[in-house]
């Protein structure tokens, strides 16, 4: 057999929060070569797990006919549940047990035979480097040690067929990397075959064939080699002027869409995809003191291309950021005069230290970025700043008040932009901004005005449903809501978790300019890609502050170890502080 | 799939669980501490007698005669008399919750009580009412006594009273003691609570933490999964039965007159309906706390107020009675009460059990239903 999964018209239609059916899989025919690593890749929403669950028979497709591994899925779903092995998005371990009796109980329910579990056991084992946690109740385990053995329990029998959906979410780069070393060991060794969805670039680049997916509709498939092609002789690296941030420039880029299709800042260097190839004056004249050098093309760049394309043609492009959108927030001071000043910060929780001795300043319209892996203290270190923790002992200084002594007063000068959606999804939005505004203390004339100028700034509907929002639209409400009070610092915590690419950009364009206007921002993030839009970042992990500098002075910092990208400079980073101590769990 | 395969997956689920339940310390309280809590309460704290009533005695008339007539107060250890000199006090003291009741003998008593007329008045606070028509019943009673001695001494029965004397017994519960009407339906409660509070909570969670999903994908049967739900519980149950009837028969000693393995077998049954109802539930709203809030409703306060656990059926509303006859609890209430209290009456074990028996198997067949393998 050559092909384990077939798809022909498929569709699968949900009912909507908002009441309307959606295809959630949309006339989608594929096929899925045998022994090799296939990526499913898409933004959030774009159908990826509905496909994978309807492949594991736990989902009936509406119309079309799915076989996998040559059965009908839907008229037979135990038969493949019999061969294929599928790890979900949240793989459920019971966290009381202990790793041994998860993989125990797995084994059994696979009715593993005895002898063979004892070595599939030790290799899983080893491969995920937990021989040592065998009898740690899986609930007192990490993120990344969680996900490692949720693979190691969908593993313990060797199936036809490996389904995995979206396994490093939410997983730090060195888990990542981890997860997929076992993946790959795992196809190179025994010819497994693999479908995997992700919305990492880079994992998708490591697979025979991808099919890129967006809102239910395949928009095109092949190798990372021909899908890369699609992007060729339009891919640029631009070097802004000395002394210029790179966001500046890629501020400039991303606010003309029809010149350039795409634009990120990556290692102190703003990265472009322009719209045609040839000469064009207006571009020249768009880049007059950045010199651009072609660069090699990147899936990214041509899933990026495909977003947009797709995006226009379904009419909901995102609004061109323009200047004139830009948020108009004025903020009297100097820029340069530290906002914050953490001196010697402790925080412990019972004989477990979370945050250990950590000192940094941050400036006014600074945006600072606070990295690290699960666990690493930053969600403490945030709420610390935030005011919502006090700390053991230190120095924490807010908008130039002490957050010992005075906490509420410091609480009204931030804002603060939770990572999940934390307003009320009854109320409509203008109802949402109007309850944050009360709750700020603003009231009357001046309250109606904020709320006009937030629904302006922000490009919203006043009258819609918060909780029917799309994702990108909730994320803009939620920072309207985190900025109504006008505050001089916004705190957010993993703001782009869960939003497409495209709304992701739009949404870095408005920091950007935010800062401009000298709003100091604060922001913690798993995309190491968005460090490079931040002045200055912080990496910490276990407690400990390991790097901190301009983007380009952590990868300096990380530049022994060969380390192109913040990705690879954080994992060499991060391995560098923790090896004196030997691995920690 | 074979029988073989059916065997190792049932057990491992079932070892799954039970671990699951042990290490969860919530689970013991409620399974093993609460029905202690539960057999201690309505055992010693709740009970419908009245028991050293408080009666103010006014004694308007101190002849010999009327002493005589309210002396059988005293004996008893329904009432506790107090004698208060003004009718005013003792107006005060019921207004003030201070007694319970008034009896008066007026001043005129002996004379009246010579002329074939004598008259005590008793007044009651109907607040209470349970209350308030126990007390009639005991004064009535502990004035008849001395009443009928005098009468017999004097040995003139008074021409042209044909006098009916009442020989009153009580069958089944012949001391009357709401104990034994109680413990008997505690087995109900507490039967109930296990299914209602712990396997209510079990596939919601699994919902919950997303468990069932990566479960269905395996060879993994329905049916199986219901069973290794119950197989733990069942233990639970057993424990708590055990308790239930050692307390019924030492500490409350309430007679057991049916025999003991059909009083097992019938509670054993019980539960069964009652952890198959909480699965279901369970599986059916998929969240935990909907599930125990559902529980609550639907099984739990039903089981207290509509089973005829306290309050007699016969006096409910029709609808009211209809409602509590779909209910299991009704069923196992009377089954348990009369074997408890009258034995073993044949044709109503036959028929209680049967319905039983009807209801554990259509719930575990709608809960393996809801359990079918698919997210839609």
């Amino acid at each position: 057999m050559n092909e384990t999964v077939i798809a022909a018209d498929l569709r699968k239609t949900f009912i909507g929060p908002d009441g309307k059916p959606f295809a959630a899989i949309d006339e989608v025919s594929l096929a899925v070569r045998a022994g090799e690593l296939t990526a499913l890749v898409g933004p959030d929403g774009a159908g990826k797990t509905t496909l994978m669950r309807m492949m594991a028979g736990l989902l009936k497709p509406d119309a079309g006919t799915l076989r996998v591994l040559g059965t009908d899925v839907a008229a037979a779903p135990q038969a493949v549940q019999n061969r294929i092995s599928y790890m979900p998005q949240r793989f459920g371990l019971y966290e009381d047990l202990s790793v041994q009796e998860n993989l125990d109980l797995y084994a059994d329910l696979h009715g593993v035979p005895l002898e063979l579990r004892r070595e599939r056991f030790s290799r899983m084992l080893e491969m995920t480097d937990m021989a040592r946690f065998t009898a740690r109740p899986a609930g007192k385990l990490s993120g990344g040690m969680k996900q490692k053995l949720g693979l190691a329990c969908t593993l313990v029998r060797s199936p036809d067929l490996l389904i995995l959906d979206e396994p490093s979410v939410g997983v730090d780069p060195l888990s990542r990397r981890d997860l997929w070393k076992i993946v790959q060991q795992l196809v190179d060794e025994e010819k497994l075959s693999v479908i995997v969805s992700t919305a990492y670039m880079d994992e998708a680049e490591r697979c025979g064939k991808v099919f890129v997916f967006h809102h239910g509709r395949l928009l095109a498939e092949g190798s990372p080699e021909t899908l890369r092609g699609r992007a060729r002789g339009l891919t640029f690296t631009a070097r802004p002027p000395e002394g210029t941030p790179a966001r500046d420039l890629q501020a400039r880029l991303i606010d003309r869409p029809d010149l350039v299709i795409d634009a990120v800042p990556s290692g102190g260097d703003v990265r472009f995809i322009r719209r045609a190839t040839g000469d064009d004056p207006r571009l020249a004249e768009l880049l007059h003191d950045a010199p651009a050098t072609p660069r090699p093309e990147e899936l990214e760049d041509a899933f990026m291309m495909l977003l947009r394309e797709h995006g226009k043609e379904r009419g909901h492009a995102e609004p061109a950021n323009g200047n004139d959108s830009a948020p108009q927030v004025a903020i009297n001071g100097d820029k340069g005069e530290p906002v914050i000043v953490v001196r010697d910060l402790v925080r412990k929780f019972g004989d477990f230290t979370a945050v250990a001795s950590t000192s940094f300043e941050v400036a006014r319209g600074e945006i600072f970025g606070l990295l690290g892996p699960n666990g690493a203290g930053k969600t403490t270190t945030f709420r610390m700043l935030c005011g919502l923790l006090p700390a053991t002992s230190g120095h924490l200084e807010v908008a130039g008040l002490d957050l010992r002594r005075a906490r509420a007063e410091a609480r009204g000068r931030i804002g603060y932009v939770s990572q999940k959606f934390s307003l009320y999804g009854n109320l409509s939005v203008r109802e949402n901004l109007e309850f944050f505004a009360g709750a700020y203390g603003l009231r009357g004339a001046a309250l109606k005005a904020r709320v006009a100028a937030s629904l302006n700034q922000f490009d919203l509907d006043p009258a819609s449903r918060s909780g029917l929002l799309p994702a990108g639209y909730k994320q803009r409400l939620a920072m309207a809501t985190g900025l109504i009070h006008e505050p001089d610092i916004l705190f957010l915590d993993e703001p782009t978790s869960g939003i497409d690419p495209l709304a992701r950009r739009t949404f870095w364009r408005t920091i950007t300019s935010l800062a401009a206007h000298g709003v100091t921002i604060i922001v913690t993030t798993h995309f190491m890609e968005e460090a490079e839009y931040c002045d200055r970042i912080a990496i910490q992990d276990a407690g400990k502050l390991l790097a901190l500098g301009t983007p380009h002075q952590v990868r300096q910092q990380a530049a022994g170890s060969g380390a192109r990208d913040m990705n690879s400079a954080f994992i060499a980073i991060v391995e560098q502080g923790r090896e004196p101590h030997g691995a920690t769990p | 799939m074979n029988a073989s395969g059916f065997t190792t997956r049932l057990v491992a689920l079932t070892r799954k669980e039970t671990r699951q339940m042990l290490r969860d310390r919530s689970n013991l309280i409620v399974g093993l501490l609460l029905p202690v809590v539960l057999i201690l309460l309505f055992g010693y704290g709740l009970s419908l007698d009245v028991k050293h009533a408080r009666i103010a005695v006014v004694q308007e008339d101190s002849s010999p005669t009327a002493r005589q007539t309210v002396a059988g107060l005293q004996g008893s250890t329904y009432l506790s008399p107090v004698w208060i000199s003004t009718m005013d006090e003792a107006e005060r003291m019921i207004r003030a919750g201070e007694t319970d009741a008034i009896l008066r003998v007026p001043a005129d008593f002996s004379r009246q009580l010579a002329a074939g007329n004598g008259r005590v008045q008793l007044l009651l606070n109907g607040v209470d009412s349970t209350t308030a028509s126990a007390i009639d019943g005991y004064v009535a009673g502990a004035l008849a006594v001395p009443a009928q001695q005098a009468a017999d001494r004097a040995g003139n029965k008074p021409a042209g009273t044909a006098s009916v004397a009442i020989v009153q017994r009580t069958w089944f519960n012949e001391p009357g003691e709401s104990t034994w009407y109680f413990v008997p339906g505690l087995i109900v409660l507490v039967m109930t609570l296990i299914g209602a509070f712990l396997t209510s909570m079990l596939v919601a969670r699994e919902w919950e933490r997303g468990t069932l999903e990566s479960l269905f994908v395996t060879p993994v049967r329905p049916l199986e999964l219901v069973l290794s739900k119950l197989a733990p519980y069942i233990i639970v149950g057993a424990i708590d039965l055990a308790m239930c009837l050692l307390a019924a028969k030492f500490l409350f000693k309430v007679p057991m007159l049916g025999s003991l393995w059909v009083i097992i077998v019938a509670s054993m049954l019980y539960l069964m309906v009652s952890l198959a109802l909480g699965l279901y539930i369970s599986a059916a709203t998929k969240n935990q706390f909907a599930a125990s809030q559902v529980a609550l409703l639907a099984s739990f306060m039903p089981a207290m107020m509509l089973s005829g656990f306290v309050f007699d059926l016969r006096n409910v509303p029709v609808v009211i009675q209809v409602i509590s006859h779909l209910l299991p609890a009704t069923h196992f209430m009377s089954l348990i009460k009369t074997l408890f209290m009258a034995g073993d009456i044949w044709p109503g074990i036959w028929k209680s059990c049967g319905v039983l028996l009807l209801y554990t198997v259509v719930l575990v067949a709608a809960t393996r239903r809801k359990l079918r393998k698919s997210l839609e």
